[in-house]
């Protein structure tokens, strides 16, 4: 190989490996990479498909004693509602006024009840119920507006199942229907 | 020239350009010369009657107040402020309204800023604070405050309108309540800090990614989904609000800033961004953010705020002081870039004339605009109609409500039963100068 050749090759084998040092010179390169161990205690959201569902499971009969407990001051003794919002309702929705929904009738997931009740109740002490609980709250609310059989033990596997009737019920304004659209005047 | 021949010349110029007494939108501007003349003359009357000399109140003849560190308006300024809607913070979501009629300009201060928060305000210690991004990356990462204070940085001029702002005008009758009330939850600040983007080139990005959800760190722990296109579009991680670290009830010590999209998803407290291949369908944008529709669906993902305006003065509330020459002035904005334009009218929306637009007109931002309006006395119909960039235009309130509904009964002014709500507003103006709040 020539003197040439070779200055070459070398310069090609520091051309690539410092290759990844010259981009990070573009940027602070300040972020500190982190464990899937530490993501997993803020790593709390909870997908249709139950992404994010933790170990566990609860029933409805473990769910009514926490509820007791916990949630009747704010949501009334048989969770219609209170200060917080109705949890429990046979009501049918009318016309475009919020007030008509309830989780039965409007919520199109059935992980989102699990999701919201783990990360944001109780109010006074967001974040401090197990995922048992969770899961014995879910199932405590769902069986009692009649979305899931009596008995049904809710998990990671059960609940991204459990079919939400109003689960049809909505139109995606975007990306299609987000302006500017055709129909502006 | 006599006086009065000086106002008959004047009033020859001020071109009406609609009925009810709309004028030129430059009359103002044009005509500054001719309206000092109209005053002289009013002068001139004034000084046939015999008066003392003008005398010294007591702040010329004695020595001020110390300098306070941080600066709080005048006393006699003080009823400028936001209103609470749970002044006792009992369990439920707070929020504090901007007083739009009180207020002129196109830049909200921090201190009047409208703020949600949905289990209290947060004190966060920013040294403790940190903002992890990770799920479709090629590397998880964690920064702290002062990690992400040594990136480049960028400022930007953008309003904040939360999904339920004006949404008491799906009532069937109109509310009569103020600006503040019906459409304080907007507002709009110049906003400092680090591009997503910039923070992605290093974490970098699973071509699997389409949807980043961001997290706060407050007792709520709202999360939302975002298109990630909006990550490398106009995202921001903001630090600063009109120069100052930002207020503690508008996200201290950092937010999520997407310029045009409804207020929940610039979420405050902000400690975490995953990458994800399907929204998250939280609460907040599978069940509360949503817009029931007359045929009984609902748009969900609306995101964008829409192209809208309303006049802030003269406004309901406010009593017009007799016949004579005034100034309309009102907000526009349009979520998806600048306005170009805003037609007002003072007959109820039968004949329209354009607003002066006060510069700088920014994309996402508020738009003043303002209109001379020669008041005769008699019974007027205000209302204002903005156009953006992109052809979009402020829906008339017929229009919106033949394709989004209205209520059934009339709502409390502070409750929140639909979302996305953007037609034209009607003050109705009476013959002694009372404004009400009227449907047309």
């Amino acid at each position: 190989m020539s003197t040439y050749k070779l200055a070459m090759a070398l310069a090609a084998v520091i051309t690539v490996t410092t290759l990844p040092v010259v981009a990070a010179d573009d940027t602070p390169n300040l972020g500190s990479p982190i464990s899937q161990e530490e993501i997993s205690g803020w790593d709390i959201t909870v997908f249709p498909n139950g992404k994010g569902l933790p170990v566990g499971n609860g029933t409805a009969a473990q769910g009514s004693e926490i509820y007791a407990a916990k949630c009747i001051a704010c949501h009334g003794d048989k969770g219609q509602g209170g200060l917080g919002p109705t949890l429990i309702s046979d009501r049918k929705r009318q016309g475009i006024d919020e007030a008509g929904e309830t989780i039965a009738n409007y919520w199109p997931f059935s992980t989102s009840v699990f999701d919201y009740i783990r990360r944001a109740m109780p109010w006074q002490s967001p974040k401090s119920l197990t995922n048992e609980e969770a899961y014995a709250l879910t199932a405590f609310i769902l069986e009692e507006n009649k979305l899931i059989p009596p008995g049904t033990v809710v998990d990671a596997n059960s609940l991204p199942k459990v079919r939400m009737p109003n689960r049809a019920g909505f139109v995606l304004r975007f990306p299609k229907l987000t302006p500017p659209i055709a129909t502006s005047k | 020239m006599s006086n009065t021949e000086e106002i008959k010349t004047a009033n020859q110029r001020l071109e009406v350009v609609a009925e009810n007494g709309l004028l030129h939108r430059r009359s103002f501007l044009t005509k500054g010369l001719i309206f000092a003349g109209s005053a002289v003359g009013t002068g001139v009357i004034q000084s046939n009657v015999a008066a003392a000399p003008l005398g010294n109140p007591e702040w010329s003849l004695q020595t001020g107040n110390p300098t306070p560190l941080y600066q709080t308006p005048s006393k006699f300024a003080a009823n400028v402020v936001r209103t609470n809607a749970n002044p006792d913070s009992i369990p439920k979501p707070t929020q504090a309204r901007t007083p739009h009629q009180l207020m002129e300009g196109a830049i909200t201060p921090n201190g009047l800023h409208f703020s949600i928060v949905h289990a209290g305000i947060p004190e966060i210690d920013p040294a403790q604070h940190k903002l992890m991004i990770h799920g479709l990356v090629k590397r998880p990462l964690i920064f702290t405050l002062d990690d992400l204070m040594r990136y480049p940085m960028v400022s930007r001029v953008t309003f904040i309108e939360c999904g339920g702002n004006s949404v008491s005008l799906f009532s069937p009758e109109p509310i009569q309540a103020d600006a503040q009330a019906l459409h304080g939850l907007v507002s709009c600040a110049e906003w400092t800090g680090v591009k997503l983007s910039t923070l992605l080139e290093e974490t970098g990005v699973d071509p699997k990614a389409k949807w980043f959800v961001a997290e706060g760190a407050d007792a709520s722990g709202l999360d939302r989904s975002v298109p990630l296109a909006k990550a490398f579009d106009d995202a921001l991680i903001a630090f600063y609000q009109n120069g100052e670290p930002l207020m503690p009830g508008n996200g201290y010590p950092m937010r999520l800033l997407v310029p045009g999209y409804e207020g929940n998803m610039n979420v405050k407290y902000l400690r975490r961004i995953e990458l994800v291949a399907e929204p998250a369908m939280s609460y907040y944008e599978a069940k509360v953010y949503t817009a029931p529709l007359p045929n009984g669906k609902a748009y969900q993902f609306f995101f964008v705020s829409e192209v809208k305006s309303f006049i802030t003065w003269p406004s309901y509330g406010f009593k017009v002081r007799g016949p004579g020459l005034y100034q309309i002035s009102g907000l526009a904005y349009s979520g998806v870039g600048r306005i170009k334009k805003v037609m007002v009218s003072a007959d109820g929306g039968k004949s329209w004339g354009q607003a002066a637009l006060q510069d700088p007109v920014l994309s996402k931002a508020f738009t003043r605009f303002r209109m001379p309006w020669r008041w005769d006395g008699s019974p007027a119909i205000i209302q204002s109609r903005a156009y953006d960039e992109f052809g979009n235009a402020q829906p008339t309130r017929a229009q919106f409500v033949a394709a989004r509904g209205q209520y059934d009964t009339v709502p409390s002014v502070t409750a929140f039963q639909n979302h996305h709500f953007n037609a034209v507003v009607s003050w109705g103006i009476d013959s002694n100068g009372e404004v009400k709040h009227v449907y047309v």
